[in-house]
């Protein structure tokens, strides 16, 4: 975590470092004043659920009292008033930050694992469910007396 | 001197679980009855020397002794008498000592319940009792070691370090305790196991022995869960219940193979089905509980949880991992496939519901940890980093649960081995009709849609019905509802509580609507239907910190309601600021208000949210726990029967 810490200190130098626990801030200001178009303000509070608080605990800036996150909730209002689109606005705070600031990974060959290993995991399982019924189906057939073994009502 | 005698206990604990262990394999392979209740014994006297030592650290808490170091580190004079008996575990050093002493709980437990007449029953208590005596070794050597909680320092100061005031609340007195007890109590289910294979048994007799334990651990870790998400629901300001932070996933990961494993341990007592699957699930299930252990106190992750970020500790905490889980693997692939299966089944039974069940919690469990795991790895490795978050989840694990909400009410419907697909649709025709009528409700009544706020209004009121469809079916009329067994009660209430917990899901994600504003005072704001009014601030002086408190009104349709006093606290010794919220419920709905910072200009930033149905995420998992509550009762009361019939008839219990 130290790594982490000296890498955020590195992305943040324009930031005042808060403490790594949100809600632990002395010194903040965590107003921010919504859009005057609820539209543009619904979107950029979707958005907001998207990103990280990078000096957070996996938190997202929706959910946290850091100064960055409140100065990244300005930023990507300043951004959608400015016309960008969602994705730009995210381009571009992949751009300054990496994708370090998307809650959710993107689909890249190193995160191959992430997107697709469930679905693996569930085919494989699948399989093998479905196996262990045939073996046991079989057996049945041999077996024409079952007991009842349900709880008695 | 109190310090001293606390690490003689330690001492004395660790000779005892010695003989714990060595007479517990001994006894057992030379089927030597003395011996095997030696093994018992000390069982018995290490738990009271581990209690000792436990109490003899919270002495020096409760009398501020700080010429002991984790006290001086953890404690001050002024902080409320409840939060110096709870920072004994509020650190890392007192919180290993906490694992411990519910370790040495459950194996006196142990000691107490296995019988000792000689029987088989005897010799697999006794070498349960030896592979709990080898994890309680390997924790009180860790701890004297590494996390020594009795090391002294001169000269002792005049004052305490203090607690984190995040820590200094009453949910530290209840979730670090009871998630432990569910974390630890996995061990009991991991040395049953453990002993069934070190003697090659074929039966499914460590299953009896050890679903009480299991029963035990899965509701406390339960509740320990729930508590830990309310605590972070009212202590971090946002209104949120989960944040699937990678210390909450820690916990979740082992009431993922719990949840499958007490499942599992149901099909193998009754039809001898998944023996192999079973003794596989707990040892999964405590690798998980130590998994977690890992990586909390290992300072892998940093978190309010993570309290020392020694390495030499996380490598220790890492080899008795790779140790204890390595270990039961070679002795599991060595044995296992020597077991014989059980009663064949049929695809339509309650035998494939619960592999159903099995593959969708372990996947669970396994993506939780890919996910926690993996953004770790691929900076160690790569130095690449990205955030795995809650949208990960959501749309990952979230699905996997929508299945098995699907398939759940049948679990308990069909019947083992060879039932009746057709009877069992037929019978949850109006659950069925039940839950998608409050789909298609919500789904046309709602805006702003939201998926999971529909699915999982629909899903837990499927999940209800379907509980008191199969209550209903087995009682056939009013009367005799309540002579059902405690059996049929705990399984629809736990499936209930889970709808329950649905419900809350899908309140909050459905109508959840917040505001903030800047207030300064006489001024109002508006959410939902509340209007909160700013009446005034005030400093306030508690026994340890100083406060901003806010009188707020709050006016429903220009009447007042009530008065909230949410306050913003500052800790001086710890030189932290906290933002106690003030929550006004109506269990259908909270009022959630924040005080947070004050403006250059003057007035306040007011965070306010309404969180409908909220309280039921917590509720649910209460009727969820209540179930396993009633489930172990009735198996401890019908021990306590046979026992006393045994009794009776003057017979010997191997005679049953």
């Amino acid at each position: 975590m130290k790594a982490l810490a000296a890498l955020l200190a590195l992305f943040l130098l324009a930031f005042p470092l808060a403490p790594v626990f949100a809600g632990a801030q002395p010194e903040e200001d965590t107003y921010v004043a919504p859009l005057a178009d609820p539209v543009l303000e619904a979107r950029a509070k979707a958005m907001q659920k998207e990103l990280r608080c990078l000096v957070c605990q996996g938190q997202s800036i929706d959910e946290s009292n850091a100064p960055l996150a409140a100065d990244l909730r300005r930023l990507i209002r300043q951004q959608i008033q400015a016309g960008q689109s969602d994705d730009q606005v995210k381009e571009f705070l992949v751009a300054r930050y990496g994708a370090f600031v998307l809650m959710k990974p993107p689909v890249r060959t190193d995160t191959y694992i992430l997107w697709f290993g469930p679905a693996l995991l569930l085919i494989v399982g699948g399989l093998v469910i479905a196996a262990t019924i045939l073996r046991s189906r079989k057996r049945l057939a041999s077996d024409p007396q079952p007991e009842d073994l349900d709880l008695p009502a | 001197m109190t310090g001293e005698l606390g690490q003689l206990a330690l001492c004395l604990a660790l000779a005892l679980s010695l003989v714990q262990a060595i007479s517990g394999f001994v006894g057992a392979s030379q089927n030597n009855i003395r011996l095997m209740a030696m093994g018992r014994g000390a069982a018995l006297g290490s738990f009271v020397f581990i209690a000792l030592a436990f109490f003899t650290l919270m002495f020096a808490y409760v009398t501020s002794d700080f010429s002991v170091l984790a006290v001086f580190q953890n404690s001050h004079t002024l902080k409320p008498l409840i939060y110096k008996i709870s920072g004994v575990w509020g650190n890392h050093e007192g919180s290993m000592l906490l694992w411990i002493l519910i370790l040495g709980a459950y194996s006196a437990a142990i000691a107490m319940t296995q019988p000792g007449d000689g029987s088989e029953g005897t010799k697999l208590g006794a070498r349960t009792l030896s592979v709990q005596a080898l994890i309680a070794i390997a924790f009180i050597v860790f701890i004297l070691l590494t996390s020594d909680p009795f090391e002294r320092f001169y000269p002792p100061p005049f004052e305490g370090n203090g607690l984190n005031p995040l820590l200094q609340d009453p949910g530290l007195a209840f979730h670090p305790p009871l998630l432990y007890l569910g974390y630890v109590g996995l061990s009991a289910a991991f040395s049953f196991a453990a002993a069934s294979l070190l003697e090659s048994r074929n039966d499914a007799a460590w299953v009896r022995a050890a679903r009480p334990f299991a029963l035990m651990a899965w509701t406390a870790l339960t509740l320990g869960i729930a508590a830990g998400s309310w605590w972070a629901y009212y202590t971090l300001g946002w209104g949120g219940f989960w944040f699937w932070d990678p210390v909450e996933n820690a916990s979740l990961m082992p009431w993922f193979v719990a949840t499958a494993l007490i499942h599992s341990m149901m099909a193998t007592e009754r039809t001898g089905a998944f023996k192999s699957w079973t003794l596989l699930l707990a040892i999964t299930a405590f690798s998980f509980s130590l998994i977690g252990t890992f990586l909390v106190r290992s300072g892998v992750l940093n978190s309010v949880h993570a309290f020392a970020n020694d390495p030499r500790r996380g490598f220790f905490i890492l080899m008795i991992l790779l140790v204890s889980i390595t270990l039961p693997l070679i002795l599991f692939a060595w044995r296992a496939p020597k077991l014989t299966p059980g009663a064949p089944f049929d695809v339509a039974s309650r035998e494939t519901g619960i592999m159903i069940n099995n593959l969708l919690l372990t996947a669970s469990a396994a993506i939780t940890l890919t996910g926690t795991l993996y953004p770790l790895v691929l900076d160690a490795a790569e130095g690449i980093k990205i955030t795995v978050g809650s949208p990960y989840y959501n749309a990952t694990v979230v699905p996997l649960f929508v299945v098995l909400a699907l398939i759940m009410p049948f679990g308990p419907i069909m019947l083992w081995r060879r039932g009746n697909l057709r009877a069992a649709l037929y019978s949850l025709r109006f659950a069925g009709a039940a839950g998608l009528v409050v789909l298609l409700a919500v789904l046309a009544i709602v805006r702003p849609y939201s998926t999971l706020g529909v699915l999982a209004g629909g899903l837990g009121t499927w999940l209800i019905a379907g509980s008191i469809t199969d209550l209903a079916r087995r009682a056939g009329s009013w009367r005799r509802l309540f002579h059902l067994g405690a059996g049929a009660w705990s399984v629809a209430l736990a499936h209930a509580g889970l709808g329950v917990v649905a419900f809350g899901v899908a309140g909050t994600g459905i109508w959840k609507s917040e505001g903030t504003e800047v207030l300064a005072p006489g001024k109002s704001m508006n959410v939902a239907a509340y209007e909160l009014r700013l009446d005034s601030t005030e400093r306030v002086q508690g026994p340890n910190y100083i406060a901003d408190r806010a009188n707020i009104t709050v006016l429903t349709n220009g009447r007042p309601l009530t008065v909230i006093h949410p306050e913003r606290r500052q800790y001086p010794v710890e030189q932290m600021t906290t933002s106690n919220s003030s929550i006004r419920t109506t269990v259908i709905s909270d009022l959630y208000v924040v005080l947070s910072e004050p403006r250059d200009g003057g007035g306040w930033v007011v965070r306010a949210y309404v969180n409908p149905l909220a309280p039921f995420i917590w509720l649910g998992a209460v009727v969820m726990a209540f179930a396993g509550f009633i489930a172990l009762g009735a198996r401890i009361a019908a021990r306590v029967r046979a026992a006393r019939s045994a009794a009776a008839a003057g017979a010997t219990e191997a005679a049953q």
